[in-house]
C-alpha cells in the first residue's frame, strides 16, 4: 500500500505540471484585459504603462517560469520564514496579485477561515442529515417518506443557490428578520453572545449549501444500501436469526458505506473552493468569491494561483479516496 | 450586529445634543456597502471607482469638487486662481498652499515635501501610475517654503487642477512611501492598505476585496469631526444585494452605486428603511457612428481605419434619421428610472458647459423616413430594406453585454427597422469590449462594427481632454496598436482649431462657449454622436444617516467627516 502511494505521488508531479501548464495557457489564450475595468477617463498610454508595470511585456515562457519559481519556491520558503523565523525568502518576489498588488496567498490564508467555517461546516451538517435519510429511504423504499425524501432531494438538487440564497434572504431576513443577510468576516468569537451571533450569521448560508450537498449524499447512500440488501450475506445475517437493527446498521450499512465514503471524500476540495455563488449571495468573501472577483478582473496571478491550488487538492484527494477505499474493504488490493 | 446596534443605541442616547454639534466618534459605528470590494486604498495604482472612494476616507487632495462642481479648499488654504494671483498669469504655473498646522494620523506634520513625493510617486516612469494623465503636462513640482508647492506645466495649461485635486490625486506621505517608487510601488502592501493620510478615518483592518475596518483619525483637523467612532465598509455582492441591505433590512447605512431596474428600486424603498438618492455627472450612454467602413471584405489592417469611408454612413441625414428615430425618454424610463435623463449631449454637465439642445428629445419616425427618403434611400426590391446605388442600409450594432443595453438594443432595432434600416445586434463581455487588446477583433475600439453602444464620461468639471479625444489622427488605427480615444475615427478641421483656441483660453465663460460649440459639432450638427441617456449616480442612504451629500465631481464619500447619525 505504501509503494502504491509513493508511486502515485511521484506520478501527480509531472501530471501537476502539465495543468499548471495547460492553466497558464488557457488563460493566456482567454480574451480579456486587467485595465478592461478601469473607466475609460484613464488614457490609453496610461493603460499601457501599468500593464507593463504588472509584468505584461514579458513573453509568455518567462512569465510561466517566474509564476513556477515563485509558486513553488519562493512561496514554500516563505512558509518556512513564517513558522521557523528564518529569512530564506526575503527579498525574493512573491506571487503578486494585480488587483490589489499583494502576495496571493497572504489573502487566501486570510479567505480560508470564512471559506472553512460556512462550507465546512454545511458538508459536515449535510452529512449527517443525508447518511440517515439515505439509509431509512433504503430500507424504507417506496414508503412515503422514501417518497417525500426523494422529492425535497430532487428540489434540492435542481433549485440553484442563487435563487434557493435569495429566496431565503427575504424569507428570513427581509420579512422575519431572523438572521443577517450579509456575512460579517470581521466578526471574531470571543464569548458565548459573539458565538449566537456567528451561529446565527452562517445559518442561511449553510442552510442553503447544506440542502444541495445533503441532497446529492443522500441519493448516493439510498442506491448504495439498496445494492447490499438485496445481496445473499444479508439474507445469511437474517436466516442467523440476527436483529433487523444489526443486519441493516452493522452488517448492510458498512457494506454500503465504502462507495460513499469515497465520494465524501472526493467532495471535499470543493469545500477548499469554495462555494462560488452562495459566497456571492451572503457576501461570505471566502475562496469562491475571490475566484470569481479575481476573473472578473482579470488578475491572471490570482486566478492561476487559485486555480492551481484547487488542482493540487483534487490530485491529493482521489489519491486519499483509492486509499480509502483499499483500506475499507479489504477485496481490493493495490499491490 | 447586535452588540453594535447596542452601541449604537448608547451613544444616540448620550449624545443627544444635534448632531452638527457632537463631539468626534460620539455617533458610534456606520456602515457602508459597496457591492465591488475595494483592493486596494491607492487611487495611484488602481484606477477602479471602488477603490478611489475607500481611499477617499482616508487620503485627501489639496482641493476637491462639490456637488455643484466647483471646487472647494480641502488641504490647501484656498483654490489657486490667475485672480488671487496663484495661477501665473501666463497660465504655465499653480501654487498651493497648504493649511498650517496640519497633521497626518501618525501625528507628524503635513509639509509641502509630501505634495512634491506625491507628483514624484506618480510620476515616476516605470510606476504604472494610474493616474498619470492627472500629471499630464507638468514639468515640474517644487517646495517653495514647507507650506508653499509650485507645480510648473511644459505650455500653458488653462485649467492647471490635474495635480491634487479631486479624489484621484490625493497627497500621499513621503516617509511612508519612500521606498514605494516605480517598480518597488507593488512590494509596498502595507503601505498600499494602510495608508497613512489626512481624512477623517484611518484604517486599522484591511481585507483585500472583503472588508475594510476604519477608525476616527485623532488628528483631523476639524477636532469636532468625524461623528462616527468607527466604520465598516464592505465589499462584494451585488447590486441588488446591497440596496437590500440598506433599504429593506437596515443592516447598513450607505450603498453605493444602485444600477438596477427602476421598478426594483421602487419597491426596495417602499419597505421604508431608506431612500434612494441620485445626482447627475458627466457620463453619457451614446451610439457612437463608425465613419470608416468595418466590412469584412476589406483586409485585416484596413478594416475601420480611415482608408475606406463607410459607404452611407459619411452620409449626414442617415445618421441624423437614426437619431431622429429613438424615443429617447422610453429608454430612460425603461433602463434608468430616476437614475437617468434623455440628453442629446455629449457634455451634459455641469451647467455652464451644457449646451440647450433638446432637437432630439422628440422621437420622429416620419420625419426620419421622409429625410431618407430625400436623401435617396429608397426600398426599390420591396424587402423592407432602404437602399442607394445598390448599397442596403444594414447595420451591425454592438455593445457590451449588460441587461440594460440588451433591452436597448432591442427598442432601437425595432425603430430603425421600422424606418428601413436593417439592424443585426450583438453583444460582447464588457471585459473584452473594453479590454483594449489588440488582437482582439471585438474592442470597442477597433470597432468591427457599423454603430456601438457604451457610456462615457469625464473626470472633473472642465471637458477640454474629453473633446479633444475627437482630434482628427486621434482614432485608434493599426500603427498605434488600436489605441486612440476618437473612436468614430471623426476628422474635421474646423473642430481642431476649435480645440486649440480651448487650449488656449483661460476665462471660463469663454470657455464654456467654446466646449458648447465643440459639443454641437459632435452631435446636433453632425449626428456623429447619438447621446441617448445622461446617466446619473444612484445611491441608497438609511433614515437613520445624516449630513449625506451625493456627489458625482468627486468622490461619493467626499463628505464623510460630516456623516452623523439621525436618532430615532
Amino acid at each position: 500500500m505504501l509503494q502504491y502511494t509513493v508511486r502515485r505521488l511521484v506520478i501527480a508531479i509531472p501530471t501537476l505540471l502539465l495543468i499548471s501548464l495547460v492553466i497558464f495557457l488557457l488563460l493566456e489564450l482567454a480574451p480579456g484585459d486587467p485595465m478592461a475595468q478601469m473607466p475609460l477617463t484613464i488614457p490609453p498610454e496610461v493603460r499601457q504603462q501599468m500593464r507593463e508595470a504588472l509584468g505584461l511585456g514579458d513573453p509568455t515562457y518567462i512569465r510561466f517560469g517566474k509564476w513556477l519559481w515563485q509558486f513553488f519556491v519562493v512561496e514554500p520558503l516563505h512558509l518556512l520564514d513564517i513558522v521557523f523565523g528564518t529569512s530564506f525568502a526575503e527579498g525574493q518576489q512573491r506571487v503578486i496579485s494585480w488587483q490589489t498588488r499583494s502576495p496571493v496567498m497572504d489573502i487566501v490564508a486570510q479567505r480560508i477561515p470564512q471559506t472553512l467555517w460556512v462550507v465546512g461546516v454545511a458538508y459536515i451538517v449535510a452529512i449527517l442529515i443525508a447518511l440517515p435519510i439515505g439509509i431509512y429511504s433504503a430500507y424504507r423504499q417506496y414508503s412515503w417518506f422514501d417518497q417525500a425524501g426523494t422529492f425535497v432531494t430532487m428540489v434540492g438538487f435542481s433549485v440553484p443557490p442563487f435563487f434557493s440564497g435569495v429566496l431565503v434572504i427575504v424569507i428570513f431576513s427581509v420579512t422575519l428578520g431572523w438572521f443577517p443577510s450579509i456575512y460579517d468576516t470581521t466578526h471574531s468569537v470571543t464569548d458565548w453572545d459573539s458565538f449566537v451571533y456567528q451561529l446565527r450569521q452562517m445559518f442561511l448560508p449553510v442552510m442553503v449549501l447544506a440542502l444541495q450537498i445533503t441532497s446529492q449524499l443522500s441519493r448516493f447512500m439510498r442506491s448504495s444500501m439498496l445494492d447490499n440488501l438485496n445481496q445473499d450475506y444479508v439474507r445469511t445475517a437474517r436466516a442467523k436469526g440476527l436483529s433487523e437493527r444489526v443486519v441493516v446498521l452493522v452488517h448492510v450499512l458498512r457494506n454500503s458505506l465504502i462507495p460513499v465514503v469515497t465520494v465524501i471524500a472526493l467532495g471535499v476540495p470543493s469545500i477548499f473552493g469554495g462555494a462560488i455563488i452562495t459566497e456571492q449571495v451572503f457576501k461570505v468573501n471566502g475562496i469562491g468569491q475571490l475566484l470569481i472577483t479575481a476573473i472578473y478582473a482579470n488578475d491572471l496571478p490570482m486566478v492561476q494561483t487559485l486555480v492551481f491550488i484547487f488542482a493540487i487538492l483534487i490530485v491529493l484527494f482521489n489519491l486519499i479516496a483509492d486509499v480509502l477505499y483499499g483500506i475499507l474493504d479489504p477485496r481490493i488490493r493495490y499491490d | 450586529m447586535k452588540t453594535r446596534t447596542a452601541l449604537l443605541g448608547a451613544a444616540a442616547a448620550v449624545a443627544f445634543a444635534p448632531a452638527a454639534m457632537a463631539e468626534r466618534g460620539s455617533d458610534g459605528h456606520v456602515n457602508i456597502i459597496y457591492w465591488q470590494a475595494p483592493s486596494i486604498m491607492s487611487p495611484y495604482l488602481s484606477g477602479g471607482t471602488k477603490d478611489i472612494e475607500a481611499a477617499s476616507m482616508v487620503i485627501e487632495p489639496l482641493g476637491r469638487y462639490t456637488e455643484t462642481g466647483e471646487m472647494v479648499p480641502f488641504l490647501a488654504e484656498e483654490i489657486p486662481t490667475v485672480e488671487n494671483g496663484g495661477v501665473s498669469e501666463d497660465l504655465t504655473s499653480i501654487t498651493w498652499k497648504l493649511k498650517p498646522g496640519l497633521l497626518w494620523s501618525d501625528g507628524t506634520p503635513v509639509t509641502s515635501a509630501d505634495v512634491v513625493f506625491t507628483a514624484e510617486y506618480c510620476m515616476h516612469p516605470e510606476g504604472g501610475c494610474a493616474q498619470g494623465a492627472k500629471f499630464d503636462g507638468v514639468e515640474t513640482v517644487e517646495a517653495i517654503d514647507d507650506l508653499t508647492v509650485t507645480v510648473t506645466f511644459t505650455g500653458p495649461k488653462p485649467v492647471p487642477y490635474g495635480p491634487f485635486m479631486g479624489g484621484q490625486s490625493p497627497i500621499i506621505q513621503a516617509a511612508q512611501f519612500a521606498d514605494c517608487l516605480g517598480a518597488n510601488a507593488p512590494s509596498c502592501t502595507e503601505a498600499n492598505f494602510y495608508p497613512i493620510g489626512t481624512g477623517p478615518f484611518r484604517v486599522t483592518d484591511f481585507k483585500p476585496n472583503d472588508v475594510i475596518e476604519m477608525e476616527a483619525n485623532p488628528n483631523y483637523r476639524d477636532p469636532a469631526k468625524p461623528a462616527f467612532a468607527t466604520v465598516t465598509f464592505k465589499g462584494g455582492g451585488d447590486a441588488a444585494a446591497a440596496g437590500r441591505a440598506v433599504l429593506e433590512t437596515g443592516e447598513f447605512d450607505y450603498a453605493w452605486n444602485l444600477q438596477l431596474a427602476p421598478d426594483v428600486l421602487q419597491s426596495m424603498a417602499a419597505a421604508g428603511q431608506g431612500e434612494a438618492i441620485s445626482a447627475f455627472g458627466t457620463l453619457v450612454e451614446r451610439i457612437e457612428v463608425n465613419l470608416t467602413d468595418p466590412s469584412s471584405s476589406l483586409p485585416e489592417g484596413e478594416r475601420s481605419t480611415v482608408a475606406h469611408p463607410h459607404p452611407f454612413l459619411t452620409d449626414l441625414n442617415v445618421r441624423k434619421a437614426l437619431s431622429m428615430a429613438i424615443d429617447r425618454d422610453l429608454l430612460v424610463e425603461i433602463g434608468y428610472g430616476q437614475a437617468g435623463r434623455a440628453t442629446c449631449n455629449l457634455v451634459p454637465n455641469p451647467a455652464l458647459f451644457a449646451s440647450d439642445n433638446t432637437d432630439c428629445l422628440t422621437q420622429d419616425l416620419e420625419g426620419a423616413k421622409a429625410l431618407l427618403e430625400e436623401a435617396g434611400y429608397v426600398d426599390t426590391n420591396g424587402d423592407g430594406v432602404r437602399e442607394k446605388d445598390g448599397v442596403e442600409l444594414s447595420v451591425l450594432y454592438q455593445t457590451s453585454t449588460n441587461a440594460v443595453r440588451q433591452d436597448f438594443q432591442a427598442l432601437i432595432k425595432q425603430w430603425w427597422e421600422e424606418i428601413g434600416v436593417q439592424t443585426e445586434l450583438r453583444n460582447i463581455d464588457a471585459s473584452v469590449f473594453f479590454g483594449g487588446d489588440p488582437g482582439s477583433p471585438d474592442t470597442f475600439q477597433k470597432f468591427y462594427a457599423d454603430v456601438e453602444m457604451y457610456a462615457n464620461n469625464f473626470d472633473g468639471t472642465d471637458p477640454q481632454a474629453y473633446l479633444a479625444a475627437y482630434r482628427c489622427g486621434n482614432e485608434p488605427k493599426p500603427a498605434t496598436g488600436w489605441q486612440g480615444e476618437n473612436i468614430n475615427r471623426y476628422c474635421d478641421p474646423e473642430y481642431d482649431a476649435l480645440l486649440d483656441e480651448l487650449a488656449r483660453t483661460a476665462v471660463i465663460e469663454e470657455r464654456a462657449e467654446i466646449a458648447i460649440k465643440l459639443n454641437e459639432m459632435l452631435t446636433k450638427e453632425s449626428y456623429t454622436i447619438i447621446p441617448l441617456v445622461d446617466r446619473g449616480r444612484v445611491s441608497a442612504r438609511s433614515n437613520t444617516l445624516g449630513g449625506v451629500v451625493l456627489n458625482t465631481w468627486d468622490s461619493e464619500l467626499w463628505n464623510v467627516a460630516d456623516w452623523y447619525r439621525i436618532d430615532g
